[in-house]
């Protein structure tokens, strides 16, 4: 399937310094996107550019197979069909509800803008309040309505720069599922920004995570998780360490726990020192297991605890344990390592 | 001190009272309207525009209002003069209204500049986001915001404005304090006039700047 949107070597630059450097990722029609990443890393700066609110100092944006931004070439914002919602919702303060839902409709005829902001209202469950003003109403409210006032016009494409951001966890996790049912439903295209990798796993199909400016990975949230292509993704998604190895052959690791062998080739050297990156449900409490570790230290989460274990060596491993193995601080556990995916990185 | 004579006078003071009044309503209506505009020009990517509203609002408020008044009263005809090529006779009254539109809006300008840079420039790209051009945003958006923000601000230069017409006495023409001035001389009263004049003009600023000052805390809440 051709892409609907491409970003070919994308940069872009604050007063000489990169905030976006070569960055290329394609986005087929109808799938959501999320760009991951620490505050600053630039992923902001990607939507504003695909909006078209910044020109680009490097490469091309495609939507469509149709260039709309280069290096001296910005088509404008308005005519780009890119909706977006952004992080501070931007509802028009003097507008209600309606209004604000119908304001990028205003080409249409009276009966049938009426109609489409009664269903985009009906889609974010809103039909209540189709004459509140955004101040009256709260902020998962006024979410909704930056959300089906960007759906409204049926753009393109939709962009949404963290949009959870100023909500309770709580409502942040419902609505997230919420908007990702809403967008599939719509089957719209979508990039959202954000920096809680929980949200990018619940919103996303497909995930890049960004580091200074750089793209260090475009995969989907299972990949990230457990095929991390650098050393940085391994340790900015999820949890884990990183646990000294030897190359034994051309598929397998001798850690201090023994060998263990992945089922696709490793990209080293038999014999060269690496990092073996254990995550915390590699690591499998087993009560007839001969190999043990010692609980250091362990964090109740509900339905599981978070152990903090200790090799003999001394280096320590996180594991996931269901919350019925209440162990105490010092005890020795039986555990084995499940390492259907082994993630080495050169030492 | 004898005020006898004022409430005898009260109709031909109304009628200088009418003339400050329709004056001051079509200075504020056009300085408002032109001084949107050189805000407007004076936030534009275009440096030659910009730089000429930088140029004529500084200019204006560097300048004393009489003078503007007294030289429009004499440049006025002589440009339409120019333009036209015969005498156009302009009355007093346009040569003083097209002084205090030109003046004002340097002074308006500031405060819808003012007011247009205090929305969010989130506004303006949510509007962008949802296919609006530049002037469909403008118009739609960030005026009927900007406005309300500086409703306040306005309305006190419309105050000073209300007390400033009373310059037209310069050129002769008969306002509110130059009906009271020459009514006064008239009937022998000029200072009882002129005290009366001063009470109604403190009567209706203060009144009005009270007003203001309590619609700004309505807005603020």
């Amino acid at each position: 399937m051709d892409a609907l949107l491409q970003l070919n070597a994308v940069s872009q630059a604050y007063a000489g310094k990169p905030v976006i450097d070569n960055m290329s990722f394609q986005l087929a029609e109808g799938e959501i996107a999320c760009l991951l990443g620490s505050s600053g890393c630039g992923k902001t700066t990607v939507l504003r550019c695909i909006a078209g609110f910044e020109p680009l100092r490097g490469g091309d944006i495609r939507l469509n197979g149709e260039r709309i931004a280069a290096p001296g070439y910005n088509k404008p914002a308005h005519l780009r069909a890119v909706g977006m919602v952004f992080q501070d919702y931007a509802l028009f303060p003097h507008l209600d509800v309606a209004a604000n839902v119908g304001f990028g409709l205003r080409g249409l005829g009276d009966g049938e803008r009426k109609a489409r902001i009664g269903l985009m209202l009906e889609v974010v469950g809103l039909s209540a309040l189709a004459g509140a003003y955004p101040h009256e109403l709260s902020g998962g409210q006024q979410q909704r309505v930056a959300l089906a006032r960007a759906l409204a016009p049926r753009p393109r494409l939709l962009l949404l720069d963290e949009p959870f951001s100023n909500l309770d966890v709580d409502l942040r996790q419902r609505l997230s599922h919420e908007v990702r049912g809403i967008l599939k439903e719509q089957g719209m295209t979508a990039i959202m920004v954000t920096h809680d990798q929980q949200e990018a796993f619940a919103m996303a199909d497909k995930v890049g995570v960004m580091h200074h400016g750089h793209l260090q990975q475009w995969a989907s949230p299972y990949q990230l998780y457990h095929e991390p292509a650098s050393r940085y993704v391994a340790d900015f998604i999820g949890q884990g360490a990183f646990v000294p190895a030897v190359i034994s052959g051309p598929q397998c690791v001798t850690l201090e726990v023994g060998e263990y062998c992945s089922l696709t080739p490793l990209a080293y050297q038999v014999g060269a020192q690496v990092d073996v990156l254990l995550r915390p449900d590699d690591v499998v409490h087993d009560d007839h297991s001969e190999l043990t570790a010692v609980v250091k230290g362990k964090v109740f989460m509900g339905s599981e605890f978070m152990y903090t274990l200790q090799l003999p060596s001394g280096q320590q491993v996180l594991a996931q344990v269901p919350s019925h193995h209440n162990h105490a601080i010092g005890e020795a556990i039986g555990i084995r390592l499940e390492l259907d995916h082994l993630i080495a990185f050169a030492r | 001190m004898d005020f006898s004579q004022i409430i005898p006078s009260l109709p031909s003071l109304w009628d200088g009272m009418k003339l400050t009044l329709q004056l001051l309503l079509l200075a504020v209506a056009g300085g408002i309207a032109l001084g949107t505009v050189l805000a407007l020009a004076r936030m534009s990517n275009s440096a030659l525009l910009s730089g000429f509203a930088k140029a004529y609002v500084n200019y204006f408020r560097s300048i004393p209002l009489l003078l503007v008044i007294t030289w429009f009263y004499l440049a006025v005809p002589m440009i339409l003069n120019w333009i036209t090529g015969e005498f156009v006779a302009v009355g007093a009254f346009t040569s003083c209204l097209v002084a205090f539109v030109m003046f004002e809006a340097a002074y308006y300008c500031e405060i819808v500049r003012a007011g247009i840079q205090s929305i969010s420039k989130g506004q303006i790209n949510a509007a962008y986001a949802v296919g609006m051009t530049y002037s469909q945003a403008m118009r739609l958006i960030i005026l009927p915001q900007a406005f309300r923000k500086m409703t306040p601000l306005l309305l006190q230069q419309t105050i000073i404005l209300f007390q400033d017409t009373s310059l037209v006495y310069a050129v002769g023409l008969i306002d509110f304090l130059n009906a009271a001035r020459a009514r006064g001389d008239i009937m022998g009263q000029s200072h009882e006039f002129l005290i009366f004049a001063g009470a109604v003009y403190f009567v209706i600023s203060f009144g009005a700047s009270s007003l203001v000052k309590r619609l700004q805390k309505r807005l603020a809440v």
